[in-house]
């Protein structure tokens, strides 16, 4: 089945629910007609995973491309220009997958400006799938911040005593960090145009990645886009926002904000950190190894010392995250491809872990674990799909969280860049750690006497409540016993990207002799150069 | 069918078994009590795998089979598939987790009866068997490792099986977690082999491995074997072990005893051909595995707890194999896999029969308002269960026997081997074999002190518990005698498969001809100058007469004088016994120098330096901003939502300047 524009329709579907949700007269209908047009567009988004064939390379032309290029009018080279590859259709499942998980988590959850609520949530669906499918760098831009309102309001209206602090929290440190970027993507506009598109501002990825600049720019660019992307994932030692923002967010934001908010942070890297600058990838690349390898471990043990379970799982954010950027910038295919599946298997079971925190919260509101114990007598199936969950989270063989460590972590030992054994070796110790942590928690939650009353009489889960988990830890053993045709999907972009890689830094070897392109001398960075 | 088939149905049974006691269970809570279905489907999908096995044993001429499913995972160059092997090695690893794993089970229906967690058990304990077999059948380094992690998981969730106690739920920790040590070393070294052959399917590692540099195979060769200490409970990483005791008794027998914990001696027997390619690895082994043997056995002698001796004692045997492995008799180590599986099988079982017993004493005890409280485990309340309890009495004597090492019963041919490779290694120049033979000596004397020791405590003499003149235990149901027979006739006759070379030149050795002797997939270290026939003989008599004084020695401390032989020999070694007695305290270090820092760092460092130090900058820098900020405030609303607004249009404004400007 071939639909036209359905990368478009798979972005904006939300965007037209939203309009529905504002439009709905009772509670009910809003969260019904959340739930119809999440679940349709998961429906019309498993089209791209049809529609997307691997053999087909996609170093030219993304596959399924909508182009726009009227939008900002001739003369500069600005379009609207989505599309798919290896390295976002997974990615775009994961965020079409729990947009309808995210609603029926809500469903009894909220209980104030229900209408608000759902339409802010399916803005940000558009704007996170946006995020995702942008081959042009000023859209991606916009998604990127149009995903910041919905989550800020999210997490302020909804989210628990310290929302407004969290909030605005998450809100000053994004934005630090786009503001720069944004300021880094002009400059590349530029220079690429001036340099090799006859002088048209150009933000196409395709033409920005055949622009090779010289090292000492790249530099400066490089870490300007990796400080925006290295907040958002967030990268050692910029991460405090993240247990502030989860802790107080409802469960719905939560759930989104680990399960795919964090992705767009380290796929930025990726999509444009690497192939926009691989001199100065190469050349920090063990410095971001080395924080990526401090975040597992200092993740790992911040996590062990919390006594709230949201806490607790944000922080173990922090650590598998660290295991994504290892992953990146480690720059083999298997790490790499560790990385893409890491991000969608913490996707899957972080965000089951909140979920299921969230079910206990709204059982006892409390997520304090010392006011439970025990609880595993009188809530059987939870903490059955608790354990499950805690399982793929601490990396078990034959559950997808092992899958993408060992990948990452063998590929990364075998890595040019960033292969010291003993490096790797620390970077290990996060599957002890993730245990220790992971255990503490369901030993102090789940296990042990039942003593408190609130507890004994606590009510199992419901099938709605089945029902949002269940797809879940399907996915969770899928990905464990055959991540396969996963990975067959990012395979070529991934091969493709890492060769572009290597044949840029080819390039610019020998380019370094020549003299610097009048780029460089500074003056350009001035504004308005004339780009007619 | 063919083997594919086969090994397919062989693997996929125990599974479904699992998914149908746990999951169906879970959410058809009506199914939970049915326990005839329950134990009646858990029993058959371990048993019809053991008729497998034993079938693909039969037709078996030879030649390894690999079932090659499909491809797990692949990226860049590396890529790893389901493949499973079915070869002398694995077969017989098959037919020891199947077989004995069959008896298990079908003991369990007898032993968890009424347990509400019944089916969850059963669950639990087909989950374990699925994982056993990707262990030992796995093609590749990883689908081990896949059981390999699996079967820690089972552990853990059997370990904490009765979960409302806090302090099995703690054990269960801290087994995953010092197996997690392990598996973090295992992982190291299977990246050595990735990077260096780039497979991890055995065929390759196997080839290739003894070709990489001396400095790597060292490290592959260590790590590897560090991951070996954890699963199967050596220096440093053994203290979980007996802590594993908390979980029900057919866990302590199948996964404890029998199975799990000998897996580490699978994995270095699979790879023997790269174990022999480090020497100086294989000093290590050696050592740590005579050391391990030693120090176990002398805690043994010192427990209380009937399951606790049976823990040290398993972690002091699995230190014999280790020695094994550390001189090159991969074989012999996987011999007395077998044996150990069979004898202390037995004995696990016994015990959990004893303990079967004395709970309903306990429970009359209680009922009668007595107001006594007896811990079932205990065998100083315990004494002439010889009268209540023959079937369990003899087995668990046979058993006693057969580890005690006493002439033509199993463990004596199995010991007896180990001990003689050690001496032959230590001949041909290999220092550490003379230590790992002197202490497995000396061990194999505490041995059958011990388990002496074990057995007269609790089946001869006077009955100790309260009332035992009115209260007293009766024997289990069939389901439990009946393994108990089964094992206790393995442990007299299952070593006549590995009968000393010095009868018949050593033709009549199936398992050494089965497993290596050029033929079959198990490398074993070459030794220039055979040993006499006549010291061989001689190393025979000293093995038995050990034995035999050892288990002598037992009977007459405690036949009659029963506990009175404790505190006598308590005052005679004095703080030695204090030493034994409190376990060398490795638990009180581990606590003082890992468990504390750690935790207590994360508690009292980190998340304090988190909170205040590298959040502190942060609102640091906000508070600076809202200082100057507070001179600007006429400009600003104090709404973020209009800044955002403000932000995409300022965004917009500032390109369309840029482009139209």
């Amino acid at each position: 089945m071939n639909i036209p524009y359905l990368t478009s329709i798979v972005i904006f579907l939300p965007l037209v629910g939203a309009v529905l949700t504002l439009l709905s007269r009772s509670v009910n209908t809003t969260r019904w007609t959340a739930l119809v047009v999440t679940t349709v567009t998961f429906v019309v988004s498993l089209g791209l995973w049809t529609g997307f064939d691997p053999a087909v390379s996609t170093s030219d032309w993304p596959q399924l491309a909508n182009v726009w290029a009227g939008w900002f009018g001739p003369g500069v080279d600005v379009k609207y220009f989505v599309g798919i590859d290896g390295l976002n259709l997974l990615l775009v499942l994961l965020t079409t997958l729990l947009g309808p998980i995210v609603v029926l988590s809500s469903w009894t959850y909220i209980h104030k400006h229900e209408k608000a609520y759902y339409t802010l949530l399916l803005i940000l669906q558009t704007g996170v799938t946006g995020v995702f499918t942008s081959f042009d760098v000023i859209l991606f831009y916009i998604f990127f911040e149009l995903t910041l309102i919905p989550m800020y309001f999210i997490i302020g209206i909804w989210g628990g005593e310290e929302r407004v602090y969290a909030a605005v929290k998450f809100v000053l440190f994004t934005l630090v960090g786009s503001l720069l970027m944004l300021v880094a993507l002009l400059f590349l506009g530029f220079a690429a145009g001036e340099a090799i598109n006859g002088g048209v501002f150009t933000t196409d990825w395709y033409t920005l990645v055949e622009f090779n600049m010289p090292a000492v720019q790249q530099g400066w660019l490089f870490l300007l886009f990796a400080l925006a992307f290295s907040i958002k994932v967030p990268l050692f030692p910029l991460h405090t926002w993240l247990p502030d923002a989860h802790v107080q967010a409802p469960t719905g934001g939560s759930v989104i904000l680990a399960g795919v908010l964090l992705k767009m942070g380290t796929y930025g890297l990726v999509r444009f950190c690497l192939p926009f600058f691989p001199d100065a990838t190469h050349e920090y690349a063990m410095l971001f190894a080395v924080l990526a390898v401090i975040g597992i471990v200092y993740g790992a043990l911040v996590s062990r010392a919390q006594t709230d379970a949201k806490k607790l799982v944000a922080y173990s954010s922090v650590s598998h995250l660290g295991f994504v950027v290892l992953g990146i910038f480690a720059l083999t295919a298997e790490a790499m491809q560790g990385a893409f599946i890491q991000m969608i298997n913490h996707g899957i079971s972080t965000g089951a872990l909140f979920l299921i925190v969230g079910m206990l919260y709204e059982r006892r509101h409390t997520r304090a674990m010392a006011d439970f114990g025990g609880i595993a007598k009188s809530v059987p199936v939870l903490s059955f799909f608790m354990i499950f969950t805690v399982l793929a989270s601490a990396g078990l063989p034959g559950l997808n969280g092992f899958v993408g460590e060992f990948l990452i972590l063998m590929g990364s030992f075998k890595s040019a860049t960033v292969g010291s054994p003993w490096l790797i070796a620390i970077a290990t110790t996060g599957v002890i750690l993730a245990a220790v942590y992971l255990l503490y928690m369901v030993y102090r939650t789940f296990f042990g006497p039942l003593e408190i009353e609130a507890n004994r009489t606590m009510k199992d889960l419901n099938p709605r409540e089945v029902l949002l988990l269940l797809p879940l830890v399907i996915l969770m053993i899928w990905m464990g016993f055959a991540p396969a045709p996963f990975l067959a999907r990012s395979e070529p972009a991934v091969q493709d990207l890492l060769r572009k890689i290597d044949a840029k830094r080819a390039q610019s070897a020998p380019a370094a002799e020549e003299p610097v392109s009048m780029l460089y001398d500074g003056e350009r960075f001035t504004p308005a150069p004339s780009v007619r | 069918m063919e083997t594919d088939s086969l090994v397919r149905l062989l693997l996929l049974l125990p599974l479904a078994g699992a998914v149908f006691n746990g999951i169906l269970p879970l959410f058809i809570p009506s199914l939970r009590h049915r326990e005839t279905l329950i134990g009646t489907v858990g029993t058959a999908v371990v048993a019809v795998p053991f008729l497998i096995a034993a079938y693909l044993f039969a037709g078996f001429h030879g030649e390894a089979h690999v079932a090659n499913f499909y491809t797990w995972m692949a990226a860049g160059d590396f890529s790893v598939s389901f493949a499973y092997r079915v070869d002398q090695l694995s077969l017989l690893m098959t037919l020891v987790v199947t077989g004995v794993g069959a008896l298990i089970h079908l003991y369990s229906v007898g032993y968890m009866h009424g347990d509400p967690g019944f089916w969850r058990f059963f669950a639990y304990l087909n989950l374990f068997v699925f994982a056993m077999l990707n262990l030992v059948l796995g093609d590749n380094l990883l689908v081990l490792f896949l059981g390999w992690e699996g079967v820690g998981l089972c552990s853990y969730l059997l370990i904490g099986f009765w979960y409302t106690d806090l302090k099995n739920s703690a054990a269960g920790n801290k087994a995953f977690i010092m197996n997690r040590v392990g598996d973090f070393a295992f992982l190291l070294a299977m990246f050595i082999f990735v990077k260096e052959i780039g497979s991890l399917d055995f065929a390759r590692v196997i080839a290739e491995g003894p070709t990489m540099d001396q400095s790597t195979i060292n490290w592959a060769v260590l790590l590897l074997f560090i991951g070996a200490t954890g699963k199967s409970a050596q220096i440093p990483l053994f203290t979980w072990l007996p802590d594993a005791m908390a979980g029900p008794t057919p866990v302590s027998a199948l996964i404890h005893a029998a199975t799990m914990v000998t897996s580490g001696l699978y994995m270095l027997a699979r790879l023997s051909p790269v174990v022999l390619a480090a020497p100086a690895i294989m000093n290590v082994i050696a050592i740590v595995g005579a050391l391990t043997a030693i120090v176990a056995a002398t805690i043994a002698i010192t427990q209380n707890d009937i399951k606790k001796v049976l823990a040290y004692s398993t972690v002091s045997q699995l230190g014999y194999m280790f020695v094994a492995s550390g001189v090159g008799a991969f074989f012999v180590a996987i011999f007395h896999v077998m044996t150990h599986a069979f004898f202390k099988g037995c004995l696990f079982l016994g015990s959990g029969s004893v303990i079967h017993g004395m709970h309903h004493v306990e429970h009359e005890l209680h009922k009668d308002g007595h107001g006594h409280h007896l811990d079932p485990q205990d065998m100083r309340t315990m004494g002439g269960l010889k009268k209540y309890m023959p079937s369990t009495q003899k087995t668990f004597l046979l058993a006693t026997l057969a580890i005690s090492g006493i002439p033509l019963l199993s463990g004596f041919f199995s010991k007896d081997e180990i001990l003689f490779k050690a001496f032959e290694a230590g001949t041909t120049g290999m220092s550490a074999a003379w230590f790992a033979w002197v202490v497995g000596l000396v061990t194999a004397f505490l041995t059958a002190v011990y388990m002496a020791r074990a057995y007269y405590l609790t089946f001869e003499g006077t009955p100790r518990w309260p009332h035992a003149d009115k209260l007293h235990p009766h024997e289990s149901p069939w389901t439990i005698t009946t393994p108990l027979w089964v094992l206790g006739i393995l442990s007299v006759v299952g070593g006549y498969v590995g009968i000393p070379a010095v009868i018949g030149h050593g033709e009549y050795n199936l398992i050494h001809h089965f497993l290596a002797g050029g033929h079959g997939p198990v490398a074993e270290r070459a030794v220039e100058a055979h040993v006499s026939l006549g010291t061989e003989w001689g190393l025979i008599v000293l093995g038995s007469l050990v034995a035999i004084v050892g288990f002598w020695t037992g009977r007459r401390l405690y036949l009659k004088d029963g506990l009175a032989s404790d505190a006598a020999l308590a005052s005679r070694f004095g703080g030695a016994w204090k030493l034994w007695q409190g376990k060398y305290f490795v638990d009180e270090l581990y606590e003082k120098i890992v468990v504390r820092p750690v935790i207590g760092g994360a508690e009292k460092a980190f998340a304090p330096f988190d909170k205040y130090v590298v959040d502190g900058m942060v609102n640091a820098v906000g508070y600076v901003t809202r200082a100057i900020s507070y001179v600007l405030r006429y400009l600003q609303t104090g709404l973020v939502q209009s800044y955002a607004v403000a932000i995409v249009f300022g965004v917009l404004l500032v390109v369309g300047m840029m482009l139209f400007g």
